[in-house]
């Protein structure tokens, strides 16, 4: 794992789709909504693209938190991607459980081109639940092993 | 054809013709009361009788059911004529002497007194006279038998079945339309003596929809139309020469094949209704502004005339702006075109009446290439702006004099005062809204909608009539209120886009592609069924899956499902996704 400069607050990594969520976030920019700072946005053409071991690498890379955000139902650009997405975040979700990783670190919204506000809301509230987390640690920490060790012998 | 003579005029008439009907093509003049054109004839009041001339003397028949035979002589106005129908209408008289239209008969004839005198004499001006054209047209063109005549001789009388009221009667008005004197009066609309401007519904079931529309072509109110509740009528299939009149009109599906679509789907206009301290719909001069609009229209209901329910000029308006826009509880936006609509309203009441114009509004909004300089022509001309928004329009009082006025209640802001204006007649400048179906149409098209609901164009200010879908244009308000001006500039650039792309014969599109490494592919077929554009085809031979690249859109679902990693997505490969998330993770 890299070195990190934990004053930045929690990284987070978004991965917009192209036609709603990623021009939403655009609108919140360009209306100057005010917003969090710590999301870094991925732009994938649909939520549907987002393949789950693009998320898991993500938090392999020292991401503390991980938002999807796509079409609300419906509305999908592809007819159907954000459903694809969302079954695989469901199912994700479980295999984050087992990895030790808290379920609320990853986050699926709906977010349409023209909802700027529910973009800056949902960055900044996600960026607090986050914090409130603390940061992702995945390695065991020394003093864990060292004790783990101890029982182990 | 048959020829026959008619006051010593020869002449060639169809067969079948009628003595009645040849004699109206010769413009002779024949006294009728029962006939009714539409109706079959008759003769019941036996006042069309003529003279025929026999081999040994003369004939007396009534002309309307009498058809012409050839070689008949016919006089209209012989002695013998003229006593005949002296003699019915002394007999009418006697029984019906203040009738108008019997009146009118007896001065023509020069009758001051019948020398009869009658047990059934009925003073009445509006006594039924016993045409029966009532009858029979509800027999003959409604179709609905309602009326029916009663007993014989002296006693008979029309009457509804049993003398109750009729579950026949489908209300259309005929009898009372065709009643002689008025003795049949159509309830519920009490339209004698009103100017017929007051009738501002259309009254007739076929009507023209709009005096000045293209094309110029009446169209028919079924749920008004006799024959749609009977099945009988047909009067304007039967009066229309080039028989252009079809009930049998269906409305039909047509399925075309396009290439792009412009969607131009326009607005709705909010219901003030609801808004109930402004009183529409509850309090009588209180209109919105496509009414106005209405009224305003040299073809409109009062042919232009700015007039209150009652008939008279209203001696102050009240115009209301922003009545659903800016307003937190309904539409936040703008609704753009009320303030300059407002401004001409003021301008032509001014104009066609010696009333005091006000209007309230919250910001004066004369946007557009000229409007500013008009704000201020009407200005001059006196119209009262007052800045505030109206708090409630009220009945101002009971009193006699003040039957009908309004009170408006409002804060003049830029007095910082309460105040109190008494009108006649307000007018609600109501927001303009997206259609109340736009969010199928969205769906049906794919088209996002902005937060105020109409559809969002691809961008604000570098692409305004575009959509994030190609060949999909959107023109007009329903992108957004504007005004004439800018709902043709639009829509001209869009048709311009449109033509563009149809000149240029080809279609270009995105090189974000989704592709199989057939190397990789095992041939699971996950991504078969994954496509939704059924992009996706298996090669039996090869046992592997390939992507149709004209069809593809460059979704990535199908890279993200691919088990064996053997679906690239151009643009958006998994190597170049880790290697942003490298970089955006790196610090």
């Amino acid at each position: 794992m890299k070195t990190r400069n934990n004053d930045l607050g929690p990284r987070i990594v978004g991965f917009l789709c192209n036609w709603c969520a990623y021009t939403g976030a655009d609108l919140a920019g360009v209306s100057r909504m005010k917003s969090a700072p710590n999301l870094r946005i991925i732009r994938v053409m649909c939520t549907g693209r987002v393949d789950p071991s693009f998320i898991l690498r993500a938090f392999q890379l020292g991401a503390d938190g991980v938002l999807v955000a796509g079409c609300h139902p419906g509305d999908c650009h592809y007819q159907e991607g954000n459903f694809k997405a969302l079954r695989r975040v469901l199912l994700l979700k479980r295999i984050l459980r087992q990895c030790g990783i808290d379920e609320r670190r990853l986050r699926l919204e709906w977010i349409s081109a023209s909802e700027g506000e529910k973009f800056a809301k949902v960055s900044t509230e996600f960026t607090e639940e986050v914090r409130a987390l603390g940061p992702l640690r995945l390695e065991v920490p020394e003093e864990v092993f060292a004790e783990e060790m101890v029982m182990v012998a | 054809m048959t020829s026959l003579t008619i006051d010593g005029v020869t002449t060639q008439v169809q067969e079948g013709t009628t003595l009645l009907q040849a004699a109206k093509l010769l413009d002779v003049k024949i006294p009728t009361l029962c006939y009714h054109p539409l109706l079959k004839p008759f003769g019941a009041c036996r006042l069309c009788v003529v003279e025929l001339k026999r081999k040994a003397g003369y004939e007396l028949v009534t002309s309307c059911n009498t058809p012409c035979q050839e070689g008949m002589v016919v006089s209209s106005n012989s002695k013998h004529v003229v006593d005949a129908r002296r003699v019915l209408l002394e007999l009418m008289l006697a029984r019906w002497p203040n009738v108008p239209v019997l009146r009118k008969l007896a001065d023509e004839f020069g009758l001051a007194q019948p020398r009869f005198t009658s047990v059934l004499r009925d003073e009445r001006e509006d006594a039924c006279i016993l045409c029966l054209r009532c009858v029979r047209i509800c027999d003959e063109i409604v179709g609905a038998n309602a009326l029916g005549f009663e007993d014989r001789g002296v006693a008979r009388r029309v009457v509804t079945p049993f003398n109750l009221e009729s579950e026949a009667c489908i209300a259309c008005g005929a009898c009372a339309h065709v009643c002689l004197t008025h003795h049949i009066k159509f309830e519920g609309e009490d339209y004698k003596g009103k100017p017929p401007e007051f009738l501002l519904d259309p009254n007739t079931a076929i009507y023209m929809p709009t005096a000045q529309g293209v094309p110029k072509v009446p169209s028919i109110d079924r749920d008004a139309c006799i024959h749609f509740k009977t099945g009988a009528c047909q009067t304007c299939v039967a009066v229309c020469e080039p028989g252009a009149v079809n009930h049998k009109m269906v409305d039909e599906e047509i399925e075309l094949e396009v290439g792009q679509v412009l969607i131009a789907t326009g607005y709705d206009l909010f219901d003030p209704t609801p808004m109930a301290r402004y009183g529409y719909g509850r309090l009588d001069n209180v209109y919105t502004g496509l009414d106005i609009e209405r009224m305003l229209n040299s073809t409109g209901p009062t042919g232009g005339r700015v007039l209150l329910k009652n008939g008279k000029p209203p001696r102050a308006v009240a115009i209301i702006h922003c009545i659903g826009s800016r307003d937190e509880n309904h539409h936040r936006y703008c609704s753009r075109v009320c303030c300059m609509y407002a401004l001409k309203f003021s301008h032509l009441i001014k104009e066609r009446t010696e009333a005091e114009v006000y209007n309230f509004y919250i910001d004066m909004r004369a946007f557009g290439k000229g409007y500013e300089e008009f704000y201020v022509r009407v200005l001059h001309e006196g119209a009262n702006v007052i800045r505030g928004k109206v708090a409630e329009v009220v009945q101002a009082g009971w009193s006699k004099q003040d039957e009908g006025t309004l009170l408006i209640r409002c804060e003049d802001t830029l007095i910082g005062r309460f105040r109190e204006i008494p009108v006649d007649m307000v007018v609600l400048c109501n927001a303009i809204e997206p259609r109340r179906d736009a969010q199928e149409v969205g769906r049906l098209f794919g088209l996002s909608r902005s937060p105020d609901g109409f559809f969002l164009e691809r961008h604000p200010k570098l692409d305004p009539v575009a959509t994030t879908t190609d060949g999909l244009f959107v023109a007009g308000c329903a992108q957004g209120p504007k005004d004439i001006p800018d709902a043709v500039a639009q829509a001209s650039a869009a048709a311009a886009r449109m033509l563009a792309t149809i000149s240029k014969g080809v279609v270009e599109i995105d090189p974000v592609r989704a592709e199989v490494i057939e190397e990789y592919c095992s041939g699971c077929r996950t991504c078969n069924a994954l496509c939704p554009y059924n992009a996706i085809e298996y090669l039996e031979d090869k046992k592997v899956s390939r992507v149709n690249s004209t069809l593809c859109k460059g979704c990535g679902t199908c890279v993200a499902a691919c088990p064996s990693g053997a679906i690239t997505g151009y643009g958006f490969n998994d190597e170049q996704i880790y290697a942003e998330l490298d970089g955006i993770l790196s610090l």
